[in-house]
């Protein structure tokens, strides 16, 4: 069986995986790392996206021995050990960018990377757009852009935290 | 997914002896290949992944052709400033593929060998008259999309990169599918040192091009002469999706679209 060693989150894990192995099976199922969901299998949810060496993918749609020597980050990875949460989590609470939840590690690692890959800053379309490959079926979405426009401004220094939703 | 054999070679020469075995797959990204093989569409004995191959990465600028490796990622030709400056319409069509978590990891070497009638990069290769390298010889366009999910690749043939010549002008546009994002129907329109060209992508089981469209564009290079030529709807793809009818409604709009785009 082939071998992996990837890094997720900082830890270094090396791992039997069979070929069709896929990397959201290795992280759930082997590393226990269940923040990562599966909804719909077929790479069109985002629900499963992770970061594979600062990129946005969709590990369900991606083999575990293809993250071989990658850097991977899960929704686990983003708050500091003490617990504080990355400005994207904290923009999701204070916005209620969600109401179920199963979607929201996925949209979060998407929000991430488009906001990591667009220093400039986003406008309301960019930030749709963005979201193209992640599906929410609670929130209309809304909030969720709200929230991104907000811990845009934190992940590029413009506010030293996030700014209060109104009441 | 039934299990297989997985391999990484390092080389061309690699993979090819590889895929010697009638059985083996190439992959890269794998956006379309692992979706089939979690329905068991197919049972490969063996996945070549080609994504450690070097010499297949790569956009470089080649006296007035733009030559793009097969492992090139479509988020990689969207945001590359050499094809924003030559050939912004290709720039545009990568782009806007699937989404940006499959621009991360699709290629344009994975996404012109599978063919999907309604992928986005064949409608390029075919509007821009690029020529297709493999590891064994180079083939135009005309001569490589033979049908649905079909090329004229060998089994064991594998595409390495495509030379895209910079043409004077070109636009894509397309209708997307509102919930799986493939293309309705698109087309590319060029004009160049190929001619003018016509490419229809989406609406048929295989990209084509446009004759009748080619014909009024050179002799009237405007939005208004495609508009007046009527895609026939015989051999057009008819889906839950839409009708044939409807597809060829839309190539008209398309073209008129992609016209106006490249200006």
């Amino acid at each position: 069986m082939p071998q992996v060693t990837l890094t997720v989150n900082g830890q270094t894990h090396t791992a039997e995986v069979e070929g069709r192995t896929l990397l959201v099976e290795l992280l759930r199922e082997t590393l226990r790392l269940t923040g990562t969901h599966v909804g719909c299998d077929t790479s069109q949810c985002g629900a499963c996206v992770v970061h594979i060496n600062g990129e946005s993918v969709k590990s369900c749609t991606t083999l575990a021995v293809m993250a071989n020597g990658a850097n991977v980050t899960t929704i686990e990875g983003l708050a500091k050990p003490d617990g504080t949460l990355h400005p994207m989590q904290e923009a999701f609470r204070e916005y209620h960018a969600l109401q179920c939840g199963f979607c929201t590690p996925g949209m979060v690692m998407s929000a991430i990377d488009l906001v990591q890959k667009n220093p400039q800053g986003l406008t309301e379309q960019q930030i749709r757009e963005g979201l193209e490959g992640n599906l929410c079926r609670c929130t209309g979405y809304h909030n969720i852009v709200k929230a991104i426009a907000a811990a845009a401004d934190v992940m590029h220094g413009k506010r030293s935290e996030i700014a209060r939703a109104a009441e | 997914m039934y299990d297989f054999a997985y391999h990484k070679p390092a080389s061309v020469a690699d993979a090819v002896k590889l895929l010697a075995d009638p059985d083996a797959k190439a992959v890269s990204g794998g956006h379309t290949l692992l979706p089939a093989l979690k329905h068991r569409l197919n049972k490969p004995s063996a996945l070549v992944d080609l994504s450690g191959i070097a010499e297949l990465k790569g956009i470089r600028r080649v006296g007035n052709a733009i030559v793009i490796g097969a492992l090139t990622r479509h988020v990689e030709v969207a945001t590359s400033a050499e094809v924003a400056a030559s050939i912004p319409a290709l720039a545009y069509l990568a782009g806007h593929i699937g989404d940006v978590q499959v621009r991360n990891r699709g290629t344009i070497g994975g996404s012109v060998s599978n063919n999907d009638p309604a992928a986005d990069y064949p409608a390029a290769v075919l509007g821009l008259g690029a020529t297709v390298h493999t590891s064994a010889r180079k083939i135009a366009a005309d001569d490589f999309f033979l049908g649905m999910f079909t090329t004229a690749l060998e089994p064991n043939e594998i595409l390495t990169a495509i030379e895209f010549p910079i043409p004077e002008k070109a636009g894509y546009a397309k209708m997307k599918n509102p919930a799986s994002r493939y293309v309705m129907a698109g087309a590319f329109v060029s004009k160049g040192p190929m001619g003018v060209r016509v490419a229809i992508n989406g609406a048929a089981p295989c990209v084509f091009r446009q004759a009748d469209m080619e014909k009024a564009l050179s002799a009237n290079w405007s939005a208004d002469a495609v508009a007046a030529v009527k895609q026939a709807a015989d051999g057009l793809n008819a889906d839950i999706h839409g009708s044939a009818e409807y597809r060829a409604h839309l190539v008209t709009v398309m073209a008129k679209r992609a016209v106006a785009a490249a200006g």
